[in-house]
């Protein structure tokens, strides 16, 4: 009977929250859908009315069959991943170095937050002039933008880890590599994945106004392309992408966050 | 590991130990020497701040003293080894990590296959009576239940020596009562040495065979009290009163305090009270508590 109960329970607050979530999105759908309508109807902006939603959903049928959107994909997909990874593989590093050395945190401290606060985008000049392809420079922009939520975020995990693990770990014959491997990256897994997760926002946002110059090929290039061929229904379908895609990456995040972490109540 | 007979203790020598945190700061305690024979249990017992904890940690090898020196079986300590270990004030699990895997931790970091590990621990946890819940999260687990797992995760490495530092202080009187029971019982079932440290009077009498009173700034051993107790050990036994009354005396006397019928009459001190613990409060309440 109590079982019953507690699966009634669960099954309403699934469908509450299922409820919400289709709700929402309808309701950003309602007001694209009044947006289109009102440029629709007012004569001077009325050839900007493929901007709203029946227009774009035409368009997308079209541009997956004639393979607009699956190779955008692929390219932006290479650039991000590339880039992220690269992100992580420096991050994760210098966040340990952060978070165990003082020497190397009060010495990396100014720097660091002076080429934080440098807009990614204000790179891409010299990254043109240093690499080769603009392949390689739109890597370097996403890499240089999200390497330092993941480092950051390493580093605060590391000052949350209970300096008695380290003592208990010695105590029963833990190596270095032992330390590293069964206490540190553990501990600090949630918060390196809440780094990840906020490096993927980055790299994506800087993305898509990367591939604008340059490049021939990814969704911020598809998007310039819309602009310039004047589809707008193109240009909002492409849009539309860009935004699934993000937040499909963005949940994926959280669900990982969620499964790796052992901090109890942390709602990803 | 269940067999007396497979484990055994081992031969302690402290000599002359000093320590001081800083050349700057004043020693924490100076001057401490003893022995112990395999298979003893010894408590070091005081007040607050007299360095015991500090010199647990020196014994064990997790700081180094800064004058004298410790031996174990002859072998100089002068880092941890898993031959022994300490158990600290909070278990301090690895919540990322199950029972079963909190358990296995020291010999998953001493490389031993995973079909011996899982052996050994299943032997452990059935020594401190946690067989169910080895695949349970630590977070699920009660105050005594964590410590008992960490209990656990010092018995799987088969120590010759387990150093504790007021493990059960955190713990409710009955989960305390229940541990002190079950640790005393595990050591001298396996043969192995343990070194208590606390400032509960109670827990001193039913856990050691040897009390070293420890008092003064820097903290010295000014008494060493033979706990001559037959096992096992109730706290309403009036053997135990007996001793705990004497202990009490020698406590008193060591840290200079008055005794019954002195100035301070039979009112039981602020300090005394933290020698008591729990269930020894509950059992004088509604009375005077008189040490002697």
């Amino acid at each position: 009977m109590a079982e019953k109960s507690q699966s009634q329970v669960w099954i309403r607050k699934f469908g509450l929250k299922l409820f919400n979530w289709v709700a929402g999105l309808l309701i950003l759908f309602l007001l694209w859908l009044l947006g289109g309508y009102l440029i629709y109807l007012n004569p001077d902006t009325t050839h900007f009315s493929d901007f709203g939603p029946i227009p774009t959903f035409q368009a997308f049928p079209l541009l997956w069959e004639d393979g607009t959107i699956p190779n955008a994909i692929k390219s932006s997909g290479y650039r991000l991943g590339i880039g992220l990874l690269i992100a992580i593989c420096c991050g994760i590093p210098i966040g340990i170095l952060l978070g165990r050395s003082r020497t190397f945190r009060e010495l990396s401290n100014s720097p660091f937050q002076l080429l934080r606060m440098i807009s990614p985008l204000s790179w891409e000049p010299i990254a043109v002039i240093v690499f080769v392809t603009w392949n390689q420079a739109i890597i370097f922009l996403i890499a240089v933008a999200s390497v330092w939520p993941v480092a950051f975020a390493t580093a605060a995990g590391l000052a949350k880890v209970d300096p008695a693990w380290f003592k208990v770990a010695r105590n029963l014959g833990a190596s270095s590599w032992h330390r590293l491997t069964q206490i540190i990256i553990p501990a600090i897994t949630f918060d390196m994945l809440t780094g990840i997760r906020a490096a993927l926002g980055v790299a994506w946002i800087v993305l898509v106004p990367a591939e604008f110059l340059g490049v021939t090929s990814g969704l911020g290039y598809s998007i310039a392309d819309a602009r310039e061929t004047l589809s707008y229904d193109h240009l909002t379908a492409m849009v539309l992408t860009i935004g699934i895609i993000g937040y499909i990456l963005d949940s994926s995040c959280a669900l990982a966050i969620k499964r790796f972490s052992w901090h109890r109540g942390d709602e990803a | 590991m269940n067999n007396p007979a497979s484990a055994s203790g081992v031969h302690v020598n402290v000599e002359e130990l000093s320590h001081r945190y800083t050349p700057k700061l004043p020693l924490t305690f100076e001057e401490v020497s003893f022995q112990a024979v395999p298979g003893e249990a010894l408590t070091i017992i005081g007040r607050s701040g007299c360095g015991k904890s500090t010199l647990l940690q020196v014994i064990a090898g997790l700081m180094p003293g800064s004058i004298g020196r410790v031996s174990i079986n002859d072998e100089h300590v002068i880092e941890p080894s898993s031959r022994w270990v300490m158990m600290f004030q909070a278990p301090h699990l690895f919540p990322w990590m199950n029972v079963r895997q909190n358990v296995g931790v020291g010999l998953r970091f001493a490389n031993w296959p995973k079909d011996r590990i899982r052996d050994r621990v299943d032997e452990a946890l059935e020594l401190v009576h946690l067989e169910e819940f080895a695949g349970k999260n630590t977070q699920d687990l009660s105050g005594g239940q964590q410590q008992r797992v960490a209990l656990a995760r010092s018995l799987v490495m088969e120590p010759e020596m387990l150093l504790l530092d007021e493990p059960f202080s955190a713990l409710d009187a009955f989960t305390r009562a229940s541990l002190q029971r079950d640790v005393r019982q595990i050591a001298k079932q396996l043969g192995i040495n343990l070194i208590l440290v606390t400032h509960d009077i109670d827990e001193a009498i039913l856990m050691a065979d040897r009390a070293l009173v420890m008092a003064g700034a820097p903290g010295r051993i000014v008494h060493d009290y033979k706990v001559d107790l037959p096992d096992p050990r109730e706290r309403s036994d009036p053997k135990v009163q007996e001793m705990r009354a004497k202990l009490m005396k020698v406590f008193r006397d060591a840290a200079g305090a008055p005794h019954d019928g002195e100035d301070e009459g039979d009112e039981t001190s602020e300090e005394d009270e933290t020698m008591m613990n729990d269930s020894t409060k509950l059992e004088f309440s509604g009375r005077e508590y008189s040490p002697a």
